[in-house]
């Protein structure tokens, strides 16, 4: 019956989303005010009739109804309930409803935060929304029914995949999402502004909160993921480049160039047509990553199962969606002026060439993840990509990057002087330059690519410093604290981004450079030395789990004789699947990281153990964190606060941008404000 | 406008090599063991675990030999075609139980139907390593000199049984 219930309710929720997507833009075309008018109310009808399918999914899960096929197929009796529930977006079908009840959520938080917009454009921005949403649940009705029955049902269910059965792979795949989705709303404005034909910097200030906030979530959810491969992986490594990896860094990488992009229309006017085009590829590009991940094209450890027939229903909805945008864009970009004009150095400029080297490290990644695929359609054979290709065309293209980042928030607007730049910057490049060729020999060797790490992102830092430094200067009167006060938050969390970059370059680029791995046999009582700590194992015991029997080894960890602590890495065969596991033990430091995993069991109780010391690598998390709180600063700058409580001031500097005459219905909004 | 269309040519582009992609199969690597001699297995019958059968009893036949589980949820969608298969006396199948407890694969086989003309347990999966088994279901057909002729990955089929499976097994048999 639920199940049934849920489907019903999945079916409800289609019906909202074509009127969605239809009578509201309609209605904002023809000037039909009913029309218009209904977007909001629509929007969260399909909200709630989507979160009732969803829970329908979850109490399916939750009480181990092996009748439902999802159920049957990726859960357990034994499973734990935190995994049961995590289980409902395990599965293709069921992570396809957490895909269009986000889109549903964001497109709610939408129509309630956008009372100050005109109802025009809030119409076909939630209209476009509902049109992507039609497309994901009729894919889910279609070829991916979450509710369909399994009769007779199954005895038991064949078990949640084991190495989803973590609690970063319960976050992780939620924030991932609400990253990918929260795109749509940056990409339906664009779609809406290139319908309505209006793109002033209005169009940019209203979705570069929705885009920032998109872009952590994305952040949160990749780094998530990485942390996760790293310690449930068993093998070390924290990025694979694997192609499911790509998909949500392609995104990613289009995300950040957006993110600036919108900076400068906002601020300048300029980019316009640039950052309509942004917007479309950043969405875009999640939906070709949900189609890699899922239609079968290409091998990953992620992929899920895969369907022929879901591979074309995808291709055929990416080829209406990113298609008709494109068109539309090539349509209607001409249009649209040029903005403010600026030097060929000017932070503009620098921002243009940052956006453009985002954007070719996209293609390149884009291409390489791509390639195998190219060539086994054109019959040259199967070939697979890897980390060196990636290595030599990423670091290359970033490094510039790197140093326009630093460059950019020190040059001014319009116009900037390379010799006056250059002045500015001499110390903070020097100073970077010497840390980044003595402090590898505080790590004990001098390596050539870990000082050139270094002098990236001491160089961020540097400029950092410097930025921070002139802007107090020219902060007029009062103490520190008083200068610092006086900045606002957006400033801030630029330098917090940046100051992210070059905590996580700092953190690969020593990974890379000292992380040592021995794997050893020990016996029980042996000891294997490394990085200045010594490892003494005592043997492995049985221990079983809720769902899974698992030998335990016991190992100590001692320095200068001294002993620090006990490591009990695992090594698990779950139940139902009879699949193993390495479950490693880590010691999690400031400066480094201690990692043990158990290798393959060996007579009389030795085992082959893998040891890892490696530095700094919290560090690449840490980074990505700081990243985050970097958006989650600028959302809350003082400009988007202002927004909520005194909406009609912000009516009218908006209808101002909007030229007021040309529209009504704002300049009135105006005048009574 | 023309340079405003390159956008949608590159799409155009992707979703040409997409569409082409959706039609290969990555994942179907030919499997080496194909045209080589099966593997070697002697284990104890899933029903009477006192005997024991061994590979090079069936030289001389032509067999397909069957990998399921209670557990995998894909080999009931195969399992009526391989009762029917069973039926018609075509070819023997044999199962190769992987990676099962006894009492729930037995359970299974009564409720849905034994097409096997016996089955070997394989509880560890060895078996399963030396045929390279990286999915379950999979078939293999195996010829009279006990070699490998086909690798099946993933659920028979009525379209996989009509165009490939039958018609090697009949020119095998010929």
């Amino acid at each position: 019956m639920i199940p049934e219930l849920g489907n019903f309710a999945l079916i409800l929720a289609l019906l909202l989303a074509i009127t969605q997507g239809t009578l509201p833009i309609i209605g904002a075309a023809r000037g039909i005010p009913s029309w218009v008018a209904l977007a909001r109310p629509v929007v969260q009808g399909q909200f709630v009739f989507l979160a009732i399918a969803f829970g329908c999914l979850a109490y399916s899960f939750v009480n181990n109804d092996f009748s439902v096929m999802n159920v049957a197929r990726n859960s357990n009796s034994e499973l734990p309930i935190q995994y049961r529930i995590a289980a409902s977006w395990g599965s293709h079908e069921g992570s396809l409803l957490l895909w269009v009840f986000m889109l549903a959520g964001w497109s709610v938080a939408v129509s309630v935060f956008s009372r100050h917009l005109p109802d025009e454009m809030v119409a076909r921005v939630l209209g476009v929304m509902g049109l992507v949403s039609v497309g994901f649940i009729l894919f889910l009705l279609v070829t991916s029914n979450p509710f369909d029955r399994l009769l007779p049902a199954a005895f038991e269910g064949s078990d949640l995949n084991p190495l989803l059965q973590d609690p970063g792979m319960v976050i992780h795949p939620p924030m991932l999402y609400m990253g990918y989705v929260g795109f749509s709303v940056a990409f339906a404005f664009a779609i809406a502004a290139l319908i309505s034909g209006e793109m002033d910097a209005a169009w940019a200030r209203w979705s570069r909160p929705w885009t920032t906030v998109a872009w952590v979530f994305l952040t949160i959810g990749i780094m998530l993921g990485s942390w996760w491969a790293y310690y449930e992986l068993g093998w070390g490594g924290w990025w694979f480049w694997d192609p499911v990896e790509n998909a949500s860094f392609l995104p990613w990488l289009v995300g950040t160039a957006l993110v600036h992009s919108l900076a400068v229309t906002e601020k300048r006017g300029s980019f316009k047509s640039w950052t309509v085009l942004l917007a479309i590829c950043a969405f875009s590009l999640s939906l070709l990553g949900t189609f890699l991940v899922r239609s079968g094209v290409l091998t990953s450890v992620h992929a899920f199962a895969t369907d022929p027939t879901r591979g074309v229903f995808i291709l055929a909805f990416l080829v209406i969606v990113i298609g008709s945008s494109l068109l539309l864009f090539a349509w209607r970009a001409p249009k649209v002026g040029l903005g403010g004009k600026f030097d060929l150095v000017s932070r503009e400029s620098m921002l243009l060439a940052n956006n453009l080297l985002l954007m070719v490290a996209a293609g390149s990644v884009l291409l390489g993840t791509l390639y195998p695929l190219i060539m086994d359609s054109l019959d040259l054979g199967k070939i697979s990509v890897g980390t060196p290709y990636f290595e030599a065309v990423f670091v290359p293209l970033m490094t510039p990057a790197i140093f326009l980042m630093g460059l950019g928030p020190l040059a001014r607007w319009k116009q900037a002087s390379l010799p006056e730049l250059m002045l500015r910057l001499r110390w903070a490049f020097g100073v970077s330059v010497v840390t980044a060729l003595l402090m590898p020999f505080v790590m004990g060797e001098w390596k050539p690519l870990v000082s050139f790490g270094l002098l990236l992102a001491f160089w961020i830092i540097a400029t950092i410093f410097v930025s921070i430094r002139q802007r107090l200067h020219n902060s007029g009167q009062g103490g520190l604290f008083t200068k610092l006060a006086k900045q606002s938050r957006s400033y801030y969390s630029m330098h917090l981004a940046h100051f992210g970059i070059a905590v996580f370059i700092i953190g690969v680029t020593l990974v890379n450079g000292y992380e040592t791995e021995k794997d050893v046999r020990m016996e029980i009582g042996s000891t294997v030395t490394m990085g200045g700590y010594t490892f003494r194992f005592n043997g492995a015991s049985p221990v079983s789990g809720p769902n899974y029997q698992a030998m335990r080894g016991d190992i100590d960890v001692l320095r200068n004789g001294e002993k620090i602590r006990v490591m009990q890495p695992e090594k698990r065969t779950y139940n139902a699947s009879g699949m193993a596991m390495t479950e490693p033990a880590i010691d999690t430091g400031f400066l480094r990281d201690l990692y043990v995993a158990l290798g393959e069991p060996l007579e009389d109780g030795a085992w082959v153990v893998r040891v890892y010391h490696k530095p700094f690598v919290d560090w690449i998390w840490f980074g990505c964190l700081l990243m985050a709180f970097g958006g989650i600063l600028a959302v809350t700058d003082r400009r988007y606060r202002l927004k909520v409580h005194n909406k009609h001031v912000e009516t009218a500097t908006v209808a101002e941008d909007k030229r007021a005459a040309s529209n009504p219905r704002l300049s009135t909004g105006g005048k009574k404000a | 406008m023309t340079r405003f269309l390159l956008p949608l040519a590159a799409f155009i582009v992707l979703v040409g090599f997409l569409a082409v992609g959706l039609n290969l199969k990555p994942r179907e690597v030919p499997s080496p063991l194909i045209g080589k001699p099966a593997p070697v297995f002697q284990s104890q019958l899933l029903h009477e675990p006192e005997r024991m059968l061994a590979s090079q009893d069936n030289l001389g036949k032509v067999w397909l030999l069957n990998v399921w589980a209670s557990w995998c949820v894909s080999c009931r969608e195969e399992h009526p075609l391989l009762v029917e298969l069973a039926r018609s006396g075509i070819v023997p199948i044999y199962g190769l139980n992987y990676k099962d407890k006894r009492d729930l694969a037995l359970q299974w086989l009564n409720q849905y139907g034994d097409p096997y003309t016996v089955s070997v347990v394989d509880p560890e999966g060895r078996i399963g390593i030396d045929y390279g088994v990286y999915g379950v279901p999979e078939t293999y057909v195996i010829d009279k000199n006990g070699v490998i002729r086909h690798k099946q990955i993933g659920p028979v089929t009525v379209e996989s049984l009509e165009k490939k499976i039958l018609p090697l097994i009949k020119e095998l048999q010929g």
